[in-house]
């Protein structure tokens, strides 16, 4: 009983609901394996504790009352970008670091109306600006599968979470692989839905046109049971797609034979560690040969190369209006030691935002800025729909695309945080499917080194069913999925 | 192309944020990295291209304009650093 931190969240429900244990029990193991390893760790910004105890009771009544759906009394890991009304809300800032929000997000209403239990809220990059977690106010995360080492970011606290048993499931956001990036690293499974499938209502802004909330999980079918509850039209979300989302779940079992599956040969160049590329081979062969697929390393996307300039010029400039709002005068940080209010604002900014942040907001700033405009911001938006096009040429001939998820393994804490260039190519392989708006999901494909590899699924507009049907096959072929970090703990 | 410490200093205050000299320093050398990497958009050829603002074909999404309620007042405000009469205070804007 005392190790109900270790069940995936989809077992949880299963014992839950034949009442082996109650939703306060799973809970209390999982908040005693958070003061455990948090030490170490440092999954959390705010661990939530009375908050959760008191959703897990809510809970039990609902499987006393046999009301309970698949998330109720399920202990989730919430991204801190993710607002929560009456719960401090930072967003890894020192700008929003005594922000209490007023009001719920989508996704927060939705695991409330599931009845899901928020063990506490995950750290991050600032912003969700970073591929490490090491750029929070508030301290870096560990991997847990080795403390000195990042989980990568920006949702380095959701995926190493999971990955250590404080959580059994949990809210991330992508914008340019800040959910598939830190799963590859943590050994656990994460999925970047379509933009637009998931509402951004409450969503922390960073990239609006790239933003998009998703899950991520020990396994896949944890991972589908999520997306059924965050996923669905919000009319607070103008970019929300009103069509009716799919059962997402019906998917996992049905098996891939016949898929056809595209290898990019642009993302196979310099950079990639031999040990990634091993394991990604070894994974094209599981997909060919044990599990039917047709594996094409022929297809060619050839602006994939572009793709990087292309993110970091649109990303930081959405971000640099999207920032604009952190002024000291309506929430927030606010320095008022100068005279006026203009200076107050440059104080506050100076102050509120972190190096990465700053960074990013003048990176936007002058690729917006009179004279640069077309040359920066517009190219960079013409290369996208270059990039948009070849995708969807690739869809005529392909059912889903498969790739690294990064480069690496996952490196050591301090190692990239002097060269932000080395730390953005960190994303280079999970980046043009977010300036595509295309679902994908990285799922854990064995270990290099002793650390765990992922292996990218890029689907077209709204397959997130196909992407979810074929990670549950190669999840089943490969046979590493559901491992949770020990970290030094009970062994 | 580089940027120089005044480009820096002219980007900080467009984005009203406060640097000190290091950081200028900084900034524009890793700005003029990075920027370096961006060249190579310069020579995509991108006639006739339409720019892409985000991946969805949507258009003007509309909604019913119907009165629905806000925040109250109270609550908007229990953020703010400093209030007055229900306002937002700050200090002097004309200097």
């Amino acid at each position: 009983m005392s190790d109900l931190w270790r069940l995936t969240g989809h077992e949880a429900h299963e014992g839950l609901r034949r009442r082996e244990f109650t939703a306060v029990e799973l809970t209390e193991s999982v908040l005693t394996r958070v003061l455990e390893v948090e030490p170490q760790v440092h999954a959390y910004i705010t661990v939530t504790a009375d908050v959760a105890l008191e959703q897990a009771r809510e809970a039990d009544a609902k499987y006393a009352s046999g009301t309970a759906t698949p998330l109720a009394g399920i202990p989730v890991a919430v991204k801190d970008l993710i607002v929560t009304k009456g719960v401090r809300t930072t967003a890894g800032s020192r700008i929003l670091e005594n922000f209490v929000p007023p009001y719920d997000s989508h996704v927060y209403e939705q695991l409330r109306r599931a009845g899901a239990v928020m063990v506490g809220k995950a750290n991050m990059d600032e912003f969700a600006m970073g591929s490490s977690t090491e750029h929070s106010a508030f301290g870096p995360t560990s991997n847990p599968w080795d403390i000195s080492l990042v989980p990568g970011g920006s949702s380095g606290g959701s995926a190493a979470a999971v990955a250590a048993g404080e959580a059994l499931v949990a809210l991330g956001s992508d914008t340019g692989g800040s959910i598939r990036q830190p799963a590859a690293f943590c050994g656990v499974v994460g999925l970047d839905p379509t933009y637009g499938r998931v509402s951004r209502f409450g969503i922390v802004a960073f990239g609006s046109s790239l933003d998009q909330v998703g899950p991520i999980g020990r396994d896949v079918e944890d991972v589908a049971v999520m997306l059924d509850c965050i996923a669905g039209h919000d009319p607070r979300d103008a970019t929300s797609n009103p069509e009716p989302k799919p059962d997402f779940r019906n998917y996992l079992a049905r098996g891939i034979e016949g898929m056809r599956i595209g290898v990019p040969k642009e993302y196979f160049v310099e950079g990639m560690e031999p040990g990634v590329r091993a394991r990604i081979d070894e994974s094209l062969r599981i997909l060919e040969q044990d599990l039917g697929c047709t594996v094409d390393r022929e297809l060619s996307l050839p602006s994939t190369e572009h793709a990087l300039a292309v993110y970091y010029i649109i990303a930081p400039s959405e971000a640099s209006a999207n920032l604009a709002r952190y002024d000291g005068v309506k929430y927030g940080f606010s320095d008022r030691t100068g005279n006026s209010m203009w200076q107050n604002m440059e104080d506050t900014r100076q102050g509120g935002f972190g190096v990465e942040v700053k960074r990013r907001i003048m990176l936007g700033t002058y690729a917006l800025s009179a004279g640069y405009y077309d040359a920066y911001y517009v190219k960079a938006q013409k290369v996208r729909t270059l990039i948009n096009r070849e995708f969807q040429a690739a869809f005529e001939r392909y059912d889903l695309i498969v790739t690294p998820t990064a480069p690496t393994v996952a490196f050591p804490i301090g190692a990239k945080l002097d060269d932000p260039y080395a730390m953005y190519l960190n994303d280079i392989y999970t980046i043009p499917a977010s300036v595509a708006g295309l679902p994908a999901i990285s799922v854990p494909c064995g270990e290099s080194e002793g650390l765990p590899v992922g292996v990218q699924f890029i689907g077209n507009f709204w397959q997130e069913g196909k992407l979810l049907q074929a990670a549950y096959a190669f999840e089943t072929a490969v046979g590493w999925a559901n491992r949770v970090a020990e970290v030094g703990g009970s062994g | 192309m580089a940027l120089t410490t005044d480009d820096v200093r002219h980007i900080a205050r467009l984005a009203r944020v406060g640097l000190n000299e290091a950081d200028v320093e900084r900034y524009a050398a890793q700005l003029t990295v990075i920027l370096d990497h961006f060249d190579a958009l310069s020579r995509v050829p991108t006639e006739g291209l339409e720019p892409t603002a985000q991946p969805l074909p949507l258009f003007n999404v509309m909604r019913a304009d119907e009165v629905a309620p806000s925040l109250p007042q109270k609550v908007a405000l229990e953020n703010a650093p400093e209030v007055e009469d229900g306002y937002f205070r700050v200090r002097a804007v004309l200097e």
